[in-house]
């Protein structure tokens, strides 16, 4: 008996049982839809997170100030000392004292309110230097970014976040336009591309002035060269632990601090991103085990239903081999019988899985990314299981012995 | 007899166990049957008959003994040779039918030529001619559900045919069958029959035996009587 009739024998076999082997297949379907979403999910997560945090800026270390001491003895939080300086940021991006810094963006910012023509919005006030463009991993949609000249002269530009620029302008083109910071007019000169928010900070909502104009015309105040912190980025992701060492031992230096009292701290985005990324996995390994789980007893179902048809069909079988099967074409028969049902659970749960993917982000407020790689292996799967959970009943099968299964009524 | 056996039963024993008790359902049968012959095996309930007919019909091994179908001794071969066997040189018409209720009549019939690894193509029209020899022509496309008893079992003397075996095996072939259709399919075999067919017919019915050229008698698991029936 050829391969096609085989497949075909058995196709009749489960299309005569319709209600018992769509149940059947439920139990599978069930499963890999699970498997599916599931990695889906943490596949999306992972996604989420990685392009959230590389938009802050790739390859980049965050240096924060450390923590301030009131001469009452009142510890701050990290950040709320100002031991970082400008001359902090210009040691850094010197390529003899740290060749593995690619580029340096001191920034301060403080909240303030904006007066355009007719409105006024209240938003984070950013000082820094021409850098911080590359080194925050943002771009124009109009107009130009802060220059050195614009720096070195203290001028009176802007640049807007997307958000901050419709606030103020609604539609009209902001670029030439004015906007009132501190009692000063400033032009505005360019217009950030959006970036999206992310959880903690509105990317798109911030006004970008020279750090001296900050410092100088906006904040004021007796720590003129006091910078909130220091952007850093590495010349490469490989070049990213050398980037930190040298950062680290330079600031050292310069702060006359060993490593015990440093007043500074120093963060990588890489090191968020793994984080995120281990804690996202290790759910996604929990959930898809418990999904995985619901797919061992879908095979065992198959299992069950192909144990109650050899039962059923031992008349069949008996005469099948009186009229010459052999019994590995009736295990044949059998095994096949139940990897069909297995394919049939695959892909119906794999087109489950998928449409879930495409209807369920918008409710549950998260990404669902499904690879076509997850797709084939939970294919594959599913015939493993119809394979694995109907050797059993296929070889009981075989090992009927022809009169007792002619004889069974 | 001149004529080459079809059938060579030695000393054919076949004990059961259950338990550590032990039936002896064979005890040392002798048969030899000839090619062409149309032999009868009668016997009561419990005799050993259907034994004897599996062993004949290579459904179970004998527990000692000597059988040789067609020249070949296939007392001690496992399932798997004794499937090619079965394949290859016995055709079985049941009293229950054993159609397959799903398949049409020709590919019920086909079913002994597709596990004989026989090209579709010459499956199907050897199909055809055999449910063209006992008179189903007509009937190819129709499962056993819808055709009537004597029709069924022609079917099943049709897929008996259709491999062209050395012997037809018949178990009760008319026990499930009314006046008319016994009378029909047992006309079929005697046609078989003329043609030259080795046709071994198990039955307890001695008006169904009678068609025979030869009644074996078997009782208590030992030959009583052979002989020609009396006509």
């Amino acid at each position: 008996m050829s391969w096609w009739e085989t497949l075909r024998t058995g196709w009749d076999a489960i299309r005569s049982h319709r209600l018992r082997s769509t149940l059947t297949t439920l139990g599978i379907l069930i499963g890999i839809a699970a498997v599916v979403l599931t990695v889906g999910l943490g596949e999306g997560a992972q996604q989420k997170v990685s392009s959230q945090i590389s938009a802050l800026g790739s390859n980049l270390l965050l240096i924060s100030p450390g923590s301030s001491t009131t001469s009452g003895g009142v510890r701050g939080g990290l950040g709320s000392s100002s031991t970082l300086t400008v001359q902090d940021a210009t040691a850094l991006s010197s390529k003899v004292n740290a060749p593995d810094i690619a580029a340096v963006a001191p920034a301060t910012q403080r909240s303030e309110s904006l007066t355009a023509a007719s409105s006024n919005w209240t938003t984070t006030v950013v000082g820094t230097t021409p850098d911080w463009l590359s080194v925050r991993a943002r771009s124009l949609s109009e107009g130009r970014f802060l220059s050195q000249a614009d720096d070195d002269t203290a001028a009176a530009v802007t640049v807007l976040g997307p958000t901050t620029a419709s606030e103020l302008f609604g539609f009209q083109d902001p670029v030439g336009q004015n906007v009132v910071i501190s009692n000063t007019p400033y032009t505005v000169i360019g217009v950030l591309k959006s970036a999206g928010s992310s959880s903690t900070s509105n990317l798109d909502d911030q006004a970008i002035v020279p750090l001296t104009t900050a410092t100088d015309r906006i904040f004021g105040g007796s720590t003129r060269d006091s910078v909130q912190s220091i952007y850093v980025q590495a010349a490469s992701a490989g070049a990213l632990s050398a980037a930190y060492q040298e950062a680290d031992a330079a600031l050292l230096m310069r702060h006359h601090a060993s490593a015990v009292s440093a007043d500074f701290s120093i963060t990588a985005q890489q090191s968020l991103l793994n984080t995120a990324t281990s804690v996202s996995r290790t759910l996604t390994i929990l959930l898809a085990s418990i999904a995985a789980l619901s797919l061992l007893v879908g095979g065992i179902g198959v299992m069950n239903i192909m144990l109650v048809s050899v039962t059923e069909r031992t008349r069949e079988i008996g005469l099948r081999k009186a009229l010459g099967a052999r019994p590995a074409m009736i295990r044949r028969q059998f095994l096949l019988e139940a990897s069909l049902l297995g394919v049939a659970g695959g892909l119906l749960g794999a087109v489950l899985g998928v449409l879930g993917a495409e209807v369920l982000p918008p409710f549950i407020n998260d990404p669902i990314a499904i690879s076509p790689t997850a797709i084939v292996v939970a294919i594959v799967v599913a015939v493993a299981i119809g394979v694995v959970f109907g050797t059993y009943p296929a070889t009981r099968a075989a090992r009927l012995a022809p009169i007792d299964a002619l004889r069974s009524e | 007899m001149t004529m080459a056996a079809v059938i060579e039963l030695a000393g054919i024993t076949k004990v059961y166990r259950s338990g550590s008790l032990e039936v002896a359902a064979l005890r040392g049968i002798d048969i030899t049957i000839g090619e062409g012959e149309y032999v009868a095996i009668m016997g009561p309930s419990g005799s050993g008959k259907s034994t004897l007919m599996h062993i004949i019909g290579c459904l179970d091994v004998p527990s000692s003994g000597c059988y040789q179908l067609a020249g070949e001794d296939v007392s001690a071969l496992s399932e798997t040779e004794l499937a090619e066997i079965r394949n290859r040189r016995i055709g079985f018409v049941f009293q229950q039918f054993n159609l397959l209720p799903s398949l049409p009549a020709w590919r019920n019939v086909e079913l002994p030529l597709s596990y004989g690894g026989i090209p579709r193509d010459e499956r199907r029209r050897r199909a055809l001619a055999a449910l063209d020899r006992v008179g189903l022509g007509d009937r190819v496309e129709h499962r056993p559900g819808e055709l009537s008893g004597g029709q069924q079992q022609r079917v099943a003397v049709a897929r008996a045919l259709v491999g062209d075996p050395a012997l037809i095996l018949a178990d009760e072939p008319t026990g499930n069958l009314d006046s008319t259709a016994t009378a029909d399919v047992l006309s079929l075999l005697d046609e078989l029959h003329a043609q030259g067919r080795t046709i071994v017919l198990i039955t307890h019915e001695a008006e169904v035996a009678e068609r025979a050229g030869r009644v074996v008698l078997v009782r208590d698991g030992q030959v009583h009587t052979t002989g020609a029936v009396l006509r």
